[in-house]
C-alpha cells in the first residue's frame, strides 16, 4: 500500500477542502479565477467561438459513455444531468456551490455541478453516482454508507458518496481528522455525520489503496 | 376466535427481529443514487414551473400583466396567484407561477411578468420589543401561587434576558410536487409528511373528488415538520397542469423561496426572574416573554419547562406580528424555545447562588412530572460526561484565552402513536406483503415495519415485502410529533397477529391442535406444548388452499392497548471550548441520555438521536434567519449565509439509550423530537460556564459571544 501512495497526486497530502472545491468549480466555469482567465485567453484562438443563445447540441462524456443532448448555453451541468438525461442521483439543493448535494467528479476532481455550465463540461470525463455500481453490486463507498447508517432522508447522500470517492481517490488511507476535513464541502440536514465519519474510514479499508480498477 | 387476540409485544428476551440493529432497507437505493424522490420524477411530457415572488415584505399588488410572459418561448401556462388588490404580507409570497418546457424558460418568463406594487410599512424584527409598536399583542397574565410573596421571601434572585431566533427548516429537498390534472383525475408525486391525508387537503381546493386524486411518494428529502399539506404550490401546480392541457408539471421551490416561505421555527425572547433558597430550591418564577412566527405572532413556549410545579409563577407573553413567512412545526414545536429559556434561567440562578447547576436540577426534580426519570438521567449524564471532573464554577476556567465549559439541557415529549391502519397479507405460497399508507422521512419507518411483521410471523427480516407511499393503501397518520413509530409498529403488530390467527385456524386440523395453541417461530408453525409437532411456514401456508389471508389491524390513538405510549424525556450535556479572542465556540463533546421506551431497532434509534443532536448543534452555533429592517428582506435566503453545521463542527457525540426492562415495558415511544429539544439550552449554558458571562441570544456566533464579553468589561 505504501508504494501506491507514491503514485497518488501531490495534492493528496494537503487533503481536500471547501476552498479546493470552489477552485475546482472555478476551473469548470472559467469565471472565478482571474489567473486562469488570462491563461485561457492567451491560449484561445483569435476567432472567438460563440454558442447560443438558443439550444445547442453538445456531447457529454458521462460514466465513460458519450451522451448527446441539446441545451441552451446557460444550462448548468446539474440541470443537464437531472432534467435532460434523467441522471437524478445528484441533487439540486442550494444551487450556488455551498451544500455539495450536486457533487460529481470531472476530470478526476469533484465539482459542484450546479456551478458548472453544461457546455463547459464538454470534453471532460464526468463521473456521476449512476456510474459507481457494478451490476447489482453497489460501490464499496455506497455500501459503507449503508453499513454505518450514514444517511437518513438520503437527499445529500449521493453528493457525499461522490465527495468521498474523490477524497479517497486522492487520499486512500485517511485518518479520521483528514476524513472530517475532506468532507467539509458538503452539508447534511438530518445530521448523519457520525455514521459518515465511520463510513469513509470503512470504505477506505474496503477499497484498499484507493482507485478501483 | 371470539376473544381479542393477544397483541402485546413478545418479551424482551424472546425477540428475534425486534430489537436488532438491521440496516435500513432503503439504504442501498439511497446510497447508490437510485432512489427516486418526487423531485427526481421526470414524467413524460413534463413541464417545469417557476414562481414569481414578492420582493416586498408588505405591499399591495396594484397591477399585474402576464401577457409578455405568456408569449415567452416555451411557456405553456401562466397562473396568477396574487391578482390586483391582493395584500402581500411577507417577502417571497407567491405572485404568479409559470410552466414551461424547460426550467430556464419558466424562470425567464417569470421575469417578464410586470407587477406594480403599493409598498406598505413593514416590521420584520421582534428582538427589541420596544420597537414593534402595535405589532405586539399581550396575551394576559397567568398566575400560580403568590409570586410577589415568593420573591420577597427568596434568599436569592437571579435575572436575565434570553433569546432564541427564528430558524428555518431548510429541508434539502425543497417543498413541491409533480402534479398532473387531466379532466377529473389528478396524479401527484409530492414531497410530503402525510401521504394518506394529502388528497383530502387538496380535493376541496381543486373541487375534484378525493377518490380521484392519486398520491405517490417513494422517498422524501427531509420534512422536520414543514411538509404536512399540499400547500399553495400544490394548488398552483395543479392549475398550471390544467391550463397546459393536462401535462404533468414539476413545481419545486427554489432555495431562496424555500428559505423564506416554506416554514420556520418561531422565535422566543424572555426577561426571566428566578427566586429561591440558597440550597437550590426554586420557589418563584416570573417571565415576560415575546415571540413571533410571522404575521400571526407567536405563542408562549411552555415555560417554566418541565419544572411545571414551581409554586409561585407569573407569566406574561406578547405575540409579535411581523412581515415574514409563517411558522411551521419544527421538530418539537416550542419545546426547544421553552427548554432554552428555562434551563438558561435555572443555570443563571445556580451561578447566582454558587451551586452546581446539575445539583440545582436534581434539587428541583420534584417539580417535574417524571422526577425519578430525570434524577436517574441527570446522574447518568453527569457520570458519562465526567461532569464532576470538567465542570467548574462559572467563569473559573483558567488563565488561557480558550475557555472550556459544560452545560446542561433537558427535554420532554409525548410521542405516542398516531392513528394507523395496516394490512398484512399471507399468500398460499408463503409470501407475506405488508401494506400501509405511510412515509419514511429517513427515520427508518420502512425498516421497523418489516421488523415488527417478521417478528410477529416468526419469519426472517427479508421474508416480508413492504408497500408504502400511496394513498390507496390502509391510511396512516401524518409523520409529525414523533407519532409514526408508535402508530405503524402497533398497527403492523395487530394486522400481523390477526393474519396469523387466520393462518392458525387453517393449519390447526393438520397439527391436531386447537388454533390458539399454535405459535409461529423460526419459520415454522408449531404446537406450543410440543414444538416438535410443526410445519414449515410454506407447508402451513399451503393449508390455506388457493385463497390468501388478508387482515387489517388498527392502532387506535385513544386505545393503544399498551403497544405504544407517551412521554420520553432526556438530559443532555454540552462540552465546549470558547476562544475569547475570536469568539468562536467549538464543540468538544455532547452527551445525551434518552428515555426511549421499547426500541425496535437500536441502530436507527441511535441515528435519530445523533441526527437530532447535530441539527440542534447547528441551530445552537450557526442558524438564524436574518431580516433587514430597512428593506424588510431576508439577507440569508441561501445556504452559505444561512449556515448549517458541517461534519467537522459537531465534536464527539455520546448517546446513552435508557433501555432498562422497566422502560421497555412502556411500549414504543417516538424518538424524532425529544432529543432535539435540549441542545440550545446545553450549549448556551456551556458557553456561559466557560466564559463567565451569559451570552443572551442564540446562536452562539462569534459576534454574540464577543458582544457579551465586551458588555461585561463595560
Amino acid at each position: 500500500m505504501s508504494s501506491k501512495k507514491d503514485s497518488a497526486p501531490d495534492k493528496a497530502k494537503s487533503g481536500f477542502s471547501r476552498r479546493g472545491f470552489i477552485r475546482g468549480v472555478g476551473i469548470g466555469t472559467s469565471t472565478l479565477s482571474t489567473g486562469l482567465l488570462e491563461r485561457e485567453a492567451a491560449a484561445a484562438p483569435s476567432t472567438a467561438k460563440t454558442a447560443g443563445p438558443g439550444p445547442v447540441p453538445i456531447t457529454l462524456q458521462i460514466n465513460g459513455k458519450p451522451m448527446n443532448l441539446t441545451v441552451e448555453p446557460r444550462v448548468t451541468l446539474i440541470d443537464a444531468l437531472r432534467n435532460h438525461l434523467d441522471h437524478t442521483g445528484a441533487k439540486k439543493v442550494c444551487d450556488r456551490a455551498t451544500c455539495g448535494a450536486c457533487t460529481v467528479i470531472m476530470d478526476g476532481k469533484s465539482v459542484y455541478s450546479c456551478t458548472v455550465l453544461a457546455i463547459d463540461a464538454q470534453g471532460k470525463k464526468i463521473e456521476t453516482i449512476e456510474g459507481l455500481a457494478t451490476g447489482n453490486n453497489i460501490h464499496p463507498i455506497s455500501a459503507a454508507f449503508v453499513n454505518n447508517d450514514a444517511q437518513q432522508c438520503g437527499y445529500c447522500t449521493s453528493g457525499f458518496v461522490m465527495a468521498t470517492k474523490d477524497f479517497l481517490d486522492h487520499n486512500p488511507n485517511p485518518t479520521l481528522e483528514e476524513a472530517k476535513h475532506g468532507l467539509c464541502g458538503n452539508l447534511c440536514r438530518c445530521g448523519t455525520y457520525v455514521g459518515m465519519r465511520q463510513a469513509v474510514l470503512e470504505a477506505a479499508k474496503t477499497i484498499k489503496g484507493g482507485k478501483r480498477a | 376466535m371470539p376473544d381479542t387476540p393477544n397483541y402485546s409485544w413478545p418479551p424482551m428476551e424472546t425477540r428475534k427481529v425486534i430489537g436488532k440493529p438491521y440496516k435500513r432497507v432503503d439504504g442501498p437505493q439511497k446510497a447508490s443514487g437510485r432512489a427516486k424522490y418526487s423531485s427526481d420524477y421526470n414524467a413524460k411530457g413534463l413541464l417545469i414551473a417557476a414562481y414569481l415572488t414578492s420582493p416586498h415584505a408588505h405591499a399591495r399588488v396594484t397591477k399585474i400583466d402576464t401577457r409578455e410572459a405568456e408569449d415567452s418561448a416555451g411557456v405553456k401556462a401562466v397562473h396568477v396567484i396574487a391578482p390586483a388588490g391582493a395584500e402581500i404580507q411577507w417577502e417571497g409570497a407567491e405572485i404568479a407561477a409559470v410552466a414551461a418546457t424547460t426550467e430556464e424558460a419558466a424562470q425567464e418568463a417569470t421575469r417578464k411578468i410586470k407587477v406594480e406594487y403599493e409598498v406598505l410599512p413593514h416590521v420584520v424584527n421582534e428582538a427589541d420589543l420596544s420597537k414593534v409598536g402595535t405589532r405586539a399583542k399581550a396575551a394576559g397574565e397567568r398566575l400560580r401561587g403568590d409570586p410577589d410573596k415568593g420573591f420577597q421571601e427568596a434568599e436569592a434572585v437571579s435575572e436575565g434576558t434570553y433569546g432564541i431566533p427564528v430558524v428555518t427548516h431548510c429541508c434539502l429537498e425543497p417543498h413541491g410536487q409533480v402534479i398532473q390534472w387531466q379532466g377529473d383525475q389528478v396524479n401527484v408525486w409530492p414531497s410530503v409528511q402525510y401521504v394518506s391525508g394529502y388528497a383530502g387537503s387538496l380535493a376541496p381546493n381543486l373541487k375534484v373528488p378525493v377518490a380521484n386524486i392519486h398520491v405517490r411518494m417513494d422517498y422524501i428529502g427531509g420534512g422536520f415538520g414543514s411538509k404536512f399539506t399540499p400547500d399553495a404550490w400544490g394548488i398552483a401546480g395543479a392549475e398550471l397542469s390544467k391550463k397546459a392541457g393536462g401535462a404533468p408539471v414539476k413545481l419545486f421551490l427554489e432555495r431562496a423561496t424555500e428559505q423564506m416561505i416554506a416554514g420556520n421555527r418561531p422565535s422566543a425572547y424572555a426577561k426571566i426572574k428566578v427566586g429561591g433558597k440558597k440550597d437550590g430550591t426554586i420557589t418563584a418564577w416570573q417571565s415576560e416573554s415575546w415571540a413571533t412566527g410571522g404575521v400571526g405572532g407567536g405563542g408562549m413556549p411552555p415555560i417554566p419547562y418541565v419544572f411545571t410545579e414551581i409554586p409561585n409563577v407569573r407569566l406574561n407573553h406578547s405575540a409579535v406580528s411581523i412581515n415574514a413567512g409563517a411558522q411551521r412545526a419544527w421538530r418539537a414545536p416550542n419545546n426547544q424555545q421553552a427548554s432554552y429559556l428555562t434551563c438558561s434561567a435555572i443555570e443563571d440562578f445556580a451561578a447566582k447562588i454558587g451551586m452546581d447547576p446539575s445539583e440545582v436540577i436534581l434539587k428541583n426534580a420534584g417539580y417535574t412530572p417524571r422526577a425519578d426519570t430525570y434524577r436517574y438521567q441527570v446522574q447518568k449524564a453527569v457520570e458519562i460526561s465526567e461532569w464532576k471532573k470538567y465542570w467548574h464554577p462559572r467563569g473559573d476556567s483558567g488563565s488561557g484565552t480558550v475557555k472550556r465549559g459544560l452545560g446542561m439541557g433537558i427535554n420532554n415529549w409525548g410521542g405516542a402513536g398516531h392513528q394507523s391502519q395496516c394490512r398484512t397479507t399471507i399468500n398460499p405460497d408463503g409470501s407475506v406483503v405488508v401494506e400501509i399508507g405511510t412515509q419514511d422521512l429517513g427515520t427508518g419507518t420502512k425498516t421497523i415495519i418489516i421488523q415488527v411483521a417478521a417478528e410477529t410471523l416468526g419469519l426472517p427480516f427479508n421474508a416480508v415485502k413492504l408497500v408504502t407511499g400511496t394513498n390507496d393503501l390502509p391510511p396512516d397518520g401524518s409523520s409529525g410529533g414523533s407519532t409514526t413509530v408508535g402508530g405503524v409498529s402497533s398497527s403492523t403488530r395487530k394486522a400481523s397477529v390477526n393474519a396469523l390467527v387466520k393462518l392458525f385456524d387453517a393449519v390447526a386440523p393438520s397439527l391436531s391442535a386447537p388454533a390458539d395453541q399454535l405459535e409461529a417461530v423460526d419459520g415454522r408453525v408449531r404446537v406450543k406444548s410440543n414444538p416438535a409437532k410443526s410445519l414449515t411456514w410454506q407447508e402451513a401456508c399451503r393449508k390455506m388452499g388457493t385463497s390468501k389471508i388478508s387482515e387489517t389491524g388498527t392502532n387506535e390513538q385513544r386505545n393503544p392497548m399498551g403497544l405504544n405510549t407517551s412521554g420520553a424525556s432526556g438530559v443532555q450535556i454540552a462540552d465546549v471550548s470558547v476562544d475569547t479572542e475570536t469568539g468562536i465556540v467549538k464543540m468538544n463533546r455532547f452527551v445525551a441520555v434518552q428515555d426511549c421506551g421499547m426500541i425496535i431497532n437500536p441502530r436507527l434509534a441511535e441515528s435519530q438521536i445523533f441526527g437530532a443532536i447535530i441539527m440542534g448543534i447547528s441551530t445552537a452555533l450557526f442558524e438564524k434567519r436574518v431580516l433587514d429592517d430597512q428593506t424588510g428582506r431576508m439577507l440569508n435566503p441561501d445556504m452559505e449565509f444561512y449556515k448549517l453545521a458541517g461534519i467537522d463542527d459537531i465534536g464527539n457525540i455520546m448517546v446513552h439509550l435508557d433501555i432498562r426492562p422497566e422502560m421497555d415495558k412502556r411500549g414504543v415511544i417516538g424518538l424524532g423530537e425529544p432529543p432535539a429539544v435540549g441542545i440550545c439550552a446545553a450549549v448556551g449554558n456551556a458557553v456561559a460556564n466557560a466564559i463567565g458571562v451569559r451570552v443572551p441570544t442564540m446562536p452562539m456566533t462569534p459576534r454574540h459571544v464577543l458582544n457579551a464579553l465586551e458588555e461585561r468589561k463595560a
